[in-house]
């Protein structure tokens, strides 16, 4: 993993000096609540419906035993007790105290972590693949590059002030496992027939309002010009994106509006301007990051065999592990979705016995993903059963990765001061509905994914089910929409008609799957049946009148 | 003319008023210019050597088109000064020394002590840039 020198460390404390000022002067009535309010945003600090939420960065999803520790400890010292892995990647705190933050930016600090451009008007915390470094289908390993990328990103002069937030992602695998296509900017890192690396540039995604899928705009940029290619992408975006109208500020509509071959040939200008400015950083940086990557000490040899005898291990097994590039090792997914659970939410114990388990079992390294779930990249298969029992003693051996109850859910309306509705109870009702995991498994892979508004954050666009919460004459409702996916496959969902109250939408989602457990062909999962039966069967059955009783 | 209420050059300042981008390219005896952000910092290019003010305005600090601009000029050569005027506050004044301004005509003026100490704010820089300042990649390998 990446660790700071000196200049890194000097950078994050700097900020904590900067914020702790800051904060004096509000809380000594210097400063108003007006003024305040962009510094805060620029710490991660938002003022929601009840408290301050303080949104931590996890750089590229990746974290060290040391770092989640400490990420435990502060829920404990300055919040209740839990925090929230978010669809980010990030964790957030929801209950916390303006006169708090600093010292919790200084925690932080202590264990190489920050919540620097954690919101606002700039280029968030770039999200990656949590398997990076240890996936069997990897070409290239993205965290060196998506470093690279952290600390150009960090405090850039010019992209403070963009029309609208800027969110990153990057991959180095054929499979994408980070929704590349939804971001302002998806980088895939590819080789072409040479062998040669080259970043393919993927521009204008997003969900919000007005989902998009980014078209590729950079095919194969050479690693030592991303920069570069980075700071052009940025600048068009910067002079030409929409400011005139919030919810058309984004890249993505920048880049539909002008058309994809009117912004490349803009970027590709201002590429070959910058280009002569000398600005990338020079190859020797890119190999002493990459010195922090190095794969951890493997041990050669070991067998890939697993004693499957006990069955609930073994559903555990088939469920929540992936293939690894080492023989003997396996990567493990923690579920954060117990039945009936808040996705996403761990208690303070929670993250430290994880964090624990990172060091014994996992070279020290844990991942966060963006469907709200932990990862521990690198565990040897002979400690697998020794690791699970932990797990399951702890509440966090849930069988159920990419099943319907590992549902991804935005705070909503329980914390949201943009929300319309509700997301957790539904998160919560739905897994509970569908609690028995033998009929959870008889569905198969189905996404499920929930946001409180038009906003998207719980990327509901992208669900094989997604459901959407709006305000209709005061009352919360729940639209359902069907046939999304991010990755590979990456499709937008649509609305099946018109909204539920909050049971009947858990009511919506069991008839939806009932439709394809009649109607699925071989082989088939929920979203394949849908794309290929389409919308009418299942709207047929979700609104069927019910017989009327007596 | 607006006061100029912070200055980092030597030079005398420009007594002449900045006209508008429109007006400067009628005028072919104009030294000063004001760009807005709607404006295209790129039409000024061939002009650089006759120009030793230009203004870029800033109608609310959220609004980040002037820092392009900026940098864009610098990026061409121009060593005339660069003015930020408007909604320039204490917060941005470091970012905008980064990109190339070098006076600031805040519409709120800002004390010379607390410009310093928000200029003193950053020890390091990561990104290369136009105000010479050597990026942390740079130092790092320097030896
Ligand atoms: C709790 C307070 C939150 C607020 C006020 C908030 C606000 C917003 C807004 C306004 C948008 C729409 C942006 C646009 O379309 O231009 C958005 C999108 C999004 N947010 Fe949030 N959000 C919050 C929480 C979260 C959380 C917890 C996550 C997960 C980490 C998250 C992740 C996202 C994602 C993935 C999107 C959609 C992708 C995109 O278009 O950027 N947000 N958020
Ligand atoms: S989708 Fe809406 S309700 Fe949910 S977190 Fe985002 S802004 Fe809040």
């Amino acid at each position: 993993m990446y660790q700071y020198d000196s200049y890194d460390q000097a950078m994050v404390d700097a900020r904590v000096a900067e914020f702790r000022d800051q904060v004096e002067r509000r809380l000594a009535g210097d400063i108003t609540e007006d003024q305040f309010k962009p510094l805060r945003l620029k710490n991660g600090l938002y003022l929601q419906l009840h408290a301050y939420m303080l949104r931590v960065a996890v750089p590229y999803g990746t974290l060290n035993s040391t770092q989640m520790r400490m990420l435990g400890d502060i829920a404990d010292k300055y919040d209740r007790g839990y925090g929230h892995f978010t669809t980010r990647q990030n964790i957030q705190y929801n209950w916390i105290k303006l006169s708090d933050a600093p010292d919790i930016l200084a925690d932080l600090a202590s264990v190489e972590m920050h919540a620097i451009q954690t919101s606002g008007n700039c280029i968030r915390n770039t999200t990656s693949d949590q398997f990076a470094g240890a996936a069997a289908d990897e070409l290239v390993d993205p965290r060196p590059y998506a470093e690279l990328l952290r600390q150009w990103s960090t405090f850039h002069p010019e992209f403070d002030y963009l029309p609208r937030k800027f969110k990153i992602a990057m991959i180095g695998s054929e499979t994408d496992r980070a929704a590349m296509k939804l971001h302002d900017i998806g980088i895939q890192l590819v080789r072409n027939d040479a062998g040669e690396i080259g970043c393919k540039f993927y521009v204008g995604g997003g969900m919000g309002r007005t989902p998009m899928i980014a078209p590729v705009i950079g095919d194969f940029v050479p690693p030592l010009q991303m920069i570069s290619y980075l700071e052009a992408c940025l600048r068009v975006y910067n002079r030409y994106g929409r400011r005139d109208n919030k919810y058309k500020a984004r890249i993505k509509i920048l880049v539909h509006e002008i058309g994809a071959d009117e912004y490349r040939r803009q970027v590709e200008e201002e590429f070959a301007h910058i280009l002569t400015l000398n600005l990338e950083p020079p190859p020797a940086e890119l190999e002493r990051i990459k010195g922090f990557f190095e794969q951890p000490g493997f041990e050669a040899g070991l067998s890939d065999d697993l004693d499957l005898s006990d069955p609930d291990f073994a559903l555990w097994v088939d469920q929540n592990t992936h293939a690894h590039k080492q023989a003997g090792y396996t990567i493990v997914t923690i579920s954060l979705k117990p039945a009936g659970g808040i996705p996403g939410d761990a208690t303070a114990d929670q993250i430290r016995l994880m964090a624990d388990l990172a060091k014994e079992h996992s070279f020290d390294e844990l991942r966060v993903t963006h469907a709200q779930n932990i990862v521990l990249p690198h565990v040897k298969k002979a400690d697998l059963y020794a690791l699970w029992q932990k797990l399951d003693e702890a509440g966090l051996a849930t069988a159920n990765l990419d099943l319907i109850s590992d549902i991804i859910a935005c705070p909503g309306l329980d914390y949201c001061a943009l929300a319309n509705a509700r997301s957790i109870p539904v998160a919560q009702k739905i897994s509970a509905r569908f609690a028995d995991l033998g009929r959870q498994r008889e569905l198969g892979e189905l996404k499920l994914k929930i946001s409180g508004c038009i906003n998207a954050c719980g990327h509901h666009h992208a669900g094989h089910i997604g459901i959407l919460g709006v305000d209709r004459k005061g009352v919360e409702n729940y639209q359902l929409l069907l046939g999304g996916s991010e990755g590979a496959d990456t499709s937008l969902a649509s609305i099946t008609g018109p909204g539920f109250s909050e049971d009947g939408i858990v009511d919506a989602v069991e008839k939806a799957t009932d439709v394809y457990l009649a109607q699925r062909a071989d082989g088939e999962r929920f979203v394949d049946t849908f794309r290929r039966i389409g919308m009418a069967p299942f709207k047929e059955a979700i609104y069927a009148k019910e017989p009327v009783n007596g | 003319m607006v006061e100029q209420n912070l200055r980092f050059r030597s030079d005398e300042p420009v007594g002449d008023p900045a006209v508008t981008v429109d007006a400067f390219a009628d005028q072919s005896n104009a030294t000063a210019v004001r760009i807005e952000p709607g404006d295209d910092a790129r039409a000024l290019l061939p002009h650089l050597d006759r120009l030793a003010l230009v203004e870029v305005n800033f109608p609310t600090y959220g609004d980040g088109r002037g820092y392009s601009a900026a940098r864009i000029l610098r990026e061409h050569g121009y060593a005339g000064e660069l003015r930020a005027v408007g909604d320039v506050l204490i917060d941005q004044l470091s970012h905008m020394r980064r990109c190339g301004f070098d006076s600031f005509a805040p519409d709120q003026p800002i004390s010379a002590e607390a410009a310093d100490k928000a200029l003193a704010t950053w020890p390091e820089v990561y990104q290369k840039t136009v105000d010479g300042r050597p990026a942390i990649w740079a130092k790092r390998h320097s030896a």
